[in-house]
């Protein structure tokens, strides 16, 4: 059992943050994708994230508190070597979570700055995210070819939260804004998939031990169906993106759901090339762990709250379905 | 600025962001309860003004609530960029309970939070009423988790420590440590005054303008009434909060009266300018023998002074000031509230004076939240853990540089959306009272009534 725990714990952090880059990703890419739409489009854009965002920033908290919980030793040297784009990430999600909130609330005059700032922390939060997920990959070491990786990151992974965020407004938009959705993922996907392909490729560069793990021959055939899932699902999506009869026949939300599944290959393929690693070739998952009675102690917790979480997100999800309409509190005093 | 050092930076810039965070939790805490109440009413009266009341109100909990959930995010993650070694040293404790207030608390008000702000008219009025509800108890539940943690740093009991990492022995004891039970209620009744202020300021500010409602005058009346009997409940719990405090940490007592040596009918120094150098109060103003009946509650009871403590005694003048502060604007809240109480009830109708007092007090519950931290978290200092870990143990190495630099990206940050929260909070206040339809024969009727309303 304590050799497990370590384990259970390390699946509900990879679970968080692979929910957490699914559900805010497709509200930080409505955050990029704003200064491209019309001042009423940009009413509906903000409108069909209105009820969920707060929701979905909150699975980051929990990936990090499980972390936290799970792994304390892993949390401080991570956050420690993370310390600039963290905080330049939280000041962009800091504008972009306020800014959402103000330019409905604030003197209607200064809406159009507020959606700036919308626009402007959801790139900022986008980018930092990408340049954090290419230094974890790299193992947090520093070096020019690192530094350059983690560039190339935080260029590309904005574009996945695009094409999500795309995605979602094909589900809950229609007439135009849907078509200018369908061209805006278009358009995203070529960097979308340098991405991908960059963080494929580059992370065996990186390791030889995952280089080892992947291209050695039981293994390469077996681990076949992630790359190739992801393959047929990214042109999967490109295509329902390109034909527009497809898109209107009621298959937009194969748009969302196909990014949805490449994003899961993607994190299949990242738990296999670190494992047993939480920091690559520096840290196991047992080194780190926290003391069993803690975990004990935080699994209850865990064990209740997490499928209670799922059963409200459902819920949620289910009241607000179908097309978004402008928010409403109601009357005022 | 050569004396500050990385320690100190990364001291203030923690300060920065918990001080910022804590201003709308202690708003939306106490605010979710009063709104609970209005929709409650408004269920079980029919009577429109308290529908109007929660319109109005449910923005600004919304606007609120938004910037707590954004620099709430910061908190998560400044543990680690900030202090990894508390994190490393103390994690088996700090970790589960930071997951708690996660778990149990945020998804709860953040999953239902969209269908209390938005789901009005999509779901059942029960729903919705229960929505609100589960909000209300998450902030609180929230506030338990988080609190608890901060009390063990204050008092910590049931762990042991081997080869310098702390480990949990019993939980029962780490949850509900000594300083736990005052600080929770403590904390809980602040919330509930700050939010108590906020509303009666701001709808006495509104009656100043002439911009309200019948359903003005039904807040202004619910906040009067609320900051009325909570204020002295308030020094109540400090009172018994502080008693605590001597027990377990009476080097921050120490502080908090600029005792700067041990003494047996200690007097209360009410004000004076503590000096750390020469260890004296210059100008010092004393009531004899009060400090002693205070704290001790004998004339002659024994109070140990900083020299007990030299070398490990928390910053005199901070702790010293920040107390004068929250205690001086505790007494002035029951003050304002009494008279407001006193002014509505007896003439029905609150004087002009009053209203501009009321308007006045609108963000003293902010003032006596702020200060009271300081005074216990400052208090605490040079301790992390209370006698066991120092904080200057456990800081980053981050140069100085790196520090002040995002120090200062966060200090503007803050500025504006402080400047933006409280000219939105104006604007918001500054249009006319949609409730004064009512006095228009009802003409425009708010589009969602309960079913039938209960005589």
């Amino acid at each position: 059992m304590e050799n497990v725990l370590p384990l259970i714990f390390m699946g509900i952090m990879g679970f968080a943050l692979l929910v957490y880059v699914i559900l805010d990703g497709y509200d930080l890419g409505i955050g990029l994708l704003l200064p491209l739409a019309t001042d009423e489009e940009k009413d509906i854009m903000i409108a069909s994230i209105g009820p969920f965002w707060d929701a979905n920033e909150t699975w980051l908290v929990l990936g990090v508190g499980v972390l936290l919980i799970g792994f304390p030793a892993a949390y401080a040297m991570v956050l420690t070597a993370l310390y600039l784009p963290v905080t330049i990430m939280l000041s962009g999600l800091i504008l972009r979570g306020v800014a959402f909130d103000f330019r409905v609330k604030a003197n209607a005059k200064h809406k159009h700055l507020w959606n700036r700032a919308f626009a402007l922390g959801s790139g900022i939060a986008a980018a930092a995210q990408g340049w954090m997920l290419g230094s974890y990959i790299t193992g947090l070491s520093p070096g020019i070819m690192n530094t350059g990786f983690s560039c190339l990151i935080a260029l590309t992974m904005p574009a996945l939260y695009v094409v999500l965020g795309a995605g979602w407004l094909m589900i809950k938009c229609e007439d135009a804004l849907f078509d200018k959705a369908a061209r805006w993922g278009r358009n995203a996907m070529p960097l979308m998939g340098l991405a991908l392909l960059a963080i494929s490729v580059s992370t065996p560069i990186v390791s030889s031990t995952i280089a080892e793990r992947w291209f050695t021959l039981p293994n390469l055939i077996g681990l076949a169906p992630i790359p190739l899932t992801t393959v047929v699902a990214f042109f999967s999506v490109y295509w329902v993106l390109y034909k527009a009869e497809i898109a209107h026949a009621g298959y937009a939300w194969l748009v969302m759901a196909g990014t949805i599944l490449i994003c899961i290959m993607a994190t299949l393929g990242l738990a296999y090339s670190l494992y047993p690693y939480v920091v690559l070739d520096q840290l196991t998952v047992w080194e780190s762990a926290a003391a069993p009675q803690s975990l004990k102690f935080a699994l209850w917790g865990v064990a209740l709250a997490v499928p209670a979480i799922m059963v409200y997100t459902v819920f949620v999800y289910s009241v607000f379905r179908g097309k978004a309409s402008a928010l409403n509190y109601g009357q005022d005093e | 600025m050569s004396t500050l050092d990385a320690i100190d930076l990364a001291r203030i810039q923690f300060a920065l962001n918990i001080s910022f965070h804590i201003l709308f939790p202690a708003i939306s805490i106490g605010l979710a309860w009063i709104l609970l109440f209005f929709r409650l009413t408004y269920t079980m009266t029919g009577n429109q003004l308290w529908e109007y009341a929660y319109y109005f109100w449910v923005k600004i909990f919304a606007l609120t609530f938004a910037i707590g959930v954004v620099s709430g995010v910061t908190m998560s993650f400044q543990f680690g960029t900030n202090w990894p070694g508390f994190i490393e040293k103390a994690g088996n404790i700090a970790g589960p309970l930071l997951g708690y207030e996660v778990l149990t608390a945020f998804f709860l008000e953040a999953t239902f939070l969209g269908v209390m702000l938005f789901g009005k008219q999509r779901v059942s009025n029960r729903t919705h009423l229960f929505s609100s509800a589960m909000v209300a108890i998450g902030t609180a539940i929230s506030a338990f988790w988080i609190l608890s943690l901060n009390s063990w740093m204050q008092t910590p009991q049931g762990h042991e420590i081997i080869e310098g990492i702390f480990y949990p022995v019993s939980w029962w004891q780490i949850v509900f440590n000594p300083s736990f039970p005052y600080r929770l209620a403590h904390m809980l009744n602040a919330s509930l005054l700050t939010s108590a202020f906020l509303i009666a300021g701001v709808s006495a500010w509104r009656t100043v303008r002439q911009v309200d409602g019948p359903a003005t005058l039904a807040v202004l009346k619910t906040g009067v009434v609320l900051a009325a009997v909570l204020s002295p409940v308030q020094v109540i719990l400090g009172d018994l909060h502080g008693l605590n405090t001597l027990e377990y940490q009476p080097a921050k007592i120490a502080a908090i009266e600029g005792l700067w040596h041990t003494e047996s009918g200690a007097p209360l120094t009410l004000f004076g300018f503590p000096d750390e150098d020469q260890r004296k109060t210059h100008y010092a103003l004393k009531i004899p023998k009060a400090a002693s009946v205070i704290l001790t509650h004998t004339i002659d009871g024994e109070l140990m002074g900083l020299d007990e403590f030299e070398g490990h005694h928390p910053p005199v003048a901070f702790v010293f000031w920040s107390f004068r502060v929250m205690v001086g604007v505790g007494f002035l809240m029951i003050a304002v509230s009494w008279w407001a109480a006193w002014s509505i009830f007896r003439k029905g109708l609150a004087s002009a004076l009053v209203l501009r007092a009321l308007s006045w007090m609108t963000f003293a519950g902010w003032v006596a939240t702020l200060a009271g931290w300081y005074v216990t978290e400052v208090g605490r200092q040079p301790w992390l853990i209370s006698g066991l870990l120092k904080a200057a143990d456990v800081v980053a190495p981050h140069s100085s540089a790196t520090v002040a630099g995002t120090l200062i990206g966060y200090g503007l940050l803050y500025a504006f959306l402080l400047i933006s929260y409280i000219g939105t909070l104006r604007y918001l206040s500054t249009k006319p009272a949609a409730s004064l339809s009512i006095q228009n024969a009802a003409s425009n009727p708010p589009h969602d009534r309960p079913p039938a309303a209960r005589p």
